[in-house]
């Protein structure tokens, strides 16, 4: 049995298939509940009840939501550009799901361990602004490609600040694979050991980046109900505009777990003697989406030219700066060589 | 050289306003909620509340309305239609009384015009119909709703009394 699936090109392809399935649909059945949550936090901050009547508490409202999208007739205006304005909504959803897989969920659970893993990741999420700038462009309409435009600047401009913090990071664990990076937060100390100390302005920059880079509040200029409508979705209905909302999700969930990996120790156990495992990886993920969520809840929006103000002339020049105190303490071992901690190499 | 107002950067750079807001947000995240579970919870009605029209009865049976056309005459919106003919008995009767729910406009008027306290609103505002001629009420139906509704109408009438 076993010989067949490591050996035979058949075997290995069912395999691979069976691994990839293994990693979606847990992802999307979570992420159902995700958004269910996200509506519920915001609903308890403004003292509502949030859904609560499809399931027990609710819980299955993102089902019935869903299939209430797939069912309505999908709207195609008449001179949208057919091909983009169907595609636009499926590189957003596979751009966001593809990056799952070199994420790993425990020692060994990943789907391809691969060196350059980050490196796959920023561009792969890089690439997610495309999905936004062709449903703008394709569907010949003001409105979306006004949100389009705004979206794209504001995606790149935060991508920049993203990636001279992972620079930093790198830096500290010596490797860009995502289970070397976890290793090297492995320590004595439990949670003290993990990045989000030495490392602690850039987790709030990353996290502050991330929730502009996956369009979410209070940067969610690209949206903006009172301005745009709904931007780039303007012209969406139906299953397409489902794939754009679930894409935009698995890209919020992306970035909680990159901040678990990169910051929060992974699958470490953040008390010592207490077993590392997957459970607080998925414990990590939460926590960080609670506060995802808390800060739709009680942020206002930001203006376009200060979103762009803080990414250019805020973030971009303090992580620049931070790379390079990182470099120079991780050469030179300061602060007792907690910026030196790599596992492979050095 | 501009001057730097140091207490203001260490704010921004610390995120004060944002761990500001995130202690409110959690005080009321645990707050009891303000919306009521409406189809299972309801909120509280005034006894003078002006809801569904209802046709009373006597405690002996006997129907109160002595067709005097008050109400028909008070109406604001002409919803209400009323035809009338001496009974068997020599008493004066409705033969017809229709209320047109999708023009009443509520303002009570007929309960205030009435003399007998036949015509009254009563505290039911759930009666929504699927259809348009569903709401257009007759007598029998307003008779079978004062039925329905005595207790809590003769219990508001009794609360609103002193106020009249």
């Amino acid at each position: 049995m076993a010989d067949f699936f490591f050996n035979t090109n058949l075997g290995m392809l069912l395999l691979i298939i069976g691994q990839i399935l293994l990693v979606v649909v847990p992802l999307l059945i979570a992420l159902a509940f995700l958004m269910y949550a996200d509506r519920k936090v915001w609903a308890a901050v403004q003292m509502r009840r949030g859904p609560n009547v499809v399931g027990a508490f609710g819980l299955l409202q993102s089902f019935a939501d869903f299939g209430k999208y797939i069912v309505k007739e999908i709207v195609v205006p008449a001179g949208a550009d057919k091909a983009v304005f169907f595609m636009a909504p499926m590189v957003t959803l596979v751009m966001s799901l593809i990056a799952w897989a070199v994420i790993p969920f425990n020692d060994g659970w990943v789907l391809s361990n691969i060196n350059v893993a980050i490196l796959y990741v920023f561009a792969v999420s890089s690439l997610e602004v495309y999905g936004v700038i062709m449903g703008g462009w394709a569907s010949n309409s003001k409105y979306p490609f006004l949100g389009s435009l705004r979206s794209a600047a504001q995606m790149i401009s935060y991508e920049v600040s993203i990636g001279l913090i992972i620079v930093g990071i790198i830096i500290s664990s010596g490797s860009m694979n995502f289970s070397a990076i976890v290793e090297a937060q492995s320590g004595s100390y439990g949670l003290f050991n993990w990045f989000w100390l030495p490392h602690f302005p850039m987790l709030i920059l990353f996290f502050i980046s991330a929730l502009a880079e996956t369009n979410r509040p209070p940067f969610d200029l690209p949206e903006a109900e009172s301005e745009l409508v709904a931007g780039f979705q303007v012209e969406y209905s139906s299953t397409p505009f489902l794939l754009f909302m679930i894409g935009e999700l698995v890209a919020v969930v992306l970035m909680c777990a990159l901040i678990t990996l990169m910051f929060l120790g992974g699958w470490l156990s953040p008390i010592p003697g207490l077993p590392d495992g997957i459970f607080w990886m998925i414990a990590k993920i939460g926590f960080v989406f609670f506060f995802f969520a808390m800060v739709k809840a009680i942020t206002p929006r930001y203006r376009y030219d200060q979103l762009m103000r803080l990414g250019w002339k805020v973030f971009l020049p303090f992580s620049l700066i931070w790379v390079v105190f990182v470099a120079f303490a991780a050469k030179f071992g300061w602060f007792w060589g907690i910026y030196a901690r790599w596992t492979v190499g050095g | 050289m501009t001057q730097i107002d140091y207490t203001r950067a260490v704010k921004y750079f610390l995120l004060q306003d944002f761990w500001q807001g995130f202690k409110l947000g959690m005080k009321y995240f645990f707050a009891p909620k303000a919306t009521l579970n409406y189809p299972h919870e309801k909120g509280p009605l005034s006894p003078r509340f002006r809801g569904e029209h209802a046709l009373r009865r006597y405690p002996n049976g006997e129907e109160r309305c002595i067709a005097c056309k008050l109400c028909e005459a008070v109406c604001p919106a002409q919803a209400i239609t009323i035809d009338a003919e001496p009974r068997e008995d020599g008493s004066r009767r409705t033969t017809r009384y229709d209320i047109d729910m999708t023009k009443c406009i509520y303002c009570g008027f007929c309960q205030e015009a009435c003399p007998v306290d036949a015509i009254v609103e009563g505290p039911n505002f759930e009666f929504s119909t699927e259809t348009r001629e569903e709401l257009f009420y007759d007598k029998d139906r307003l008779l079978s709703n004062g039925d329905r509704w005595e207790g809590e109408i003769a219990r508001n009438l009794e609360l609103d009394a002193p106020y009249r």
